[in-house]
């Protein structure tokens, strides 16, 4: 099993949060799951088609406080 | 499934930087094969001495500067860094303001004429700013 880990984009707008997603997956490794906080709706919509796209694994997305967080598993 | 992206910068306003920037960052780390062709009077916002900022076209330029938006210059070296995009600085552009390559920003790869940018072009998509 992979580890978790936090990737706090509150603040950025679009693309910044992914940017800083992309580059947090690279460090990681297949089976890891990454948690992205983002403030930006745009961002909160379209990372998980970033997800589909690069064919990672979307695990959910969700609201809290006016925080977006986006769960993605790496999956290669 | 690579699909080729090329985007010309020719304008140095605010607004067109920051959106040539997130094409070709957006499309870079989402598997495309990005090449971007500098020119004009985009291409002295790449000078590695004393990068001036750009000025704003409108609004929304404005709000750019103020608000934490990913700086045009970041978001172009992490289409590279990233996605493994191609920046190219335009060779006529560099010889009318007297650059050398070492005058650019390291993520600026070697100078190339126009003849071979739009050859590249030739296939995908192509987008101006």
């Amino acid at each position: 099993m992979g580890t978790r880990k936090l990737v706090d984009a509150r603040g950025s707008f679009c693309p910044g949060p992914l940017m800083e997603l992309i580059a947090a997956m690279k460090a990681a490794q297949v089976g890891d799951e990454l948690e992205v906080l983002s403030s930006d709706k745009g961002s909160a919509h379209d990372i998980p088609e970033w997800i589909n796209k690069v064919k990672h694994e979307h695990i959910e997305t969700r609201e809290e406080d006016g925080v977006w967080h986006v769960v993605v598993r790496k999956a290669k | 499934m690579s699909n080729r992206i090329s985007v010309m910068v020719v304008s140095g306003s605010r607004e067109r930087l920051q959106m040539a920037a997130m094409v070709a960052s957006v499309g870079a780390v989402s598997g495309n094969d990005v090449h971007v062709f500098l020119s004009m009077n985009a291409l002295s916002y790449f000078v590695r001495e004393a990068p001036k900022e750009p000025p704003v076209e409108g609004p929304v330029g404005t709000l750019l500067a103020e608000k934490k938006v990913p700086p045009f210059r970041e978001l172009f070296a992490n289409a590279v860094d990233l996605g493994e995009a191609k920046i190219y600085p335009c060779s006529m552009a560099m010889d009318v303001l007297a650059l050398e390559r070492k005058d650019l920003v390291d993520f600026v790869g070697e100078p190339m004429g126009l003849t071979k940018f739009l050859d590249e072009a030739s296939t995908g998509q192509v987008w101006t700013f």
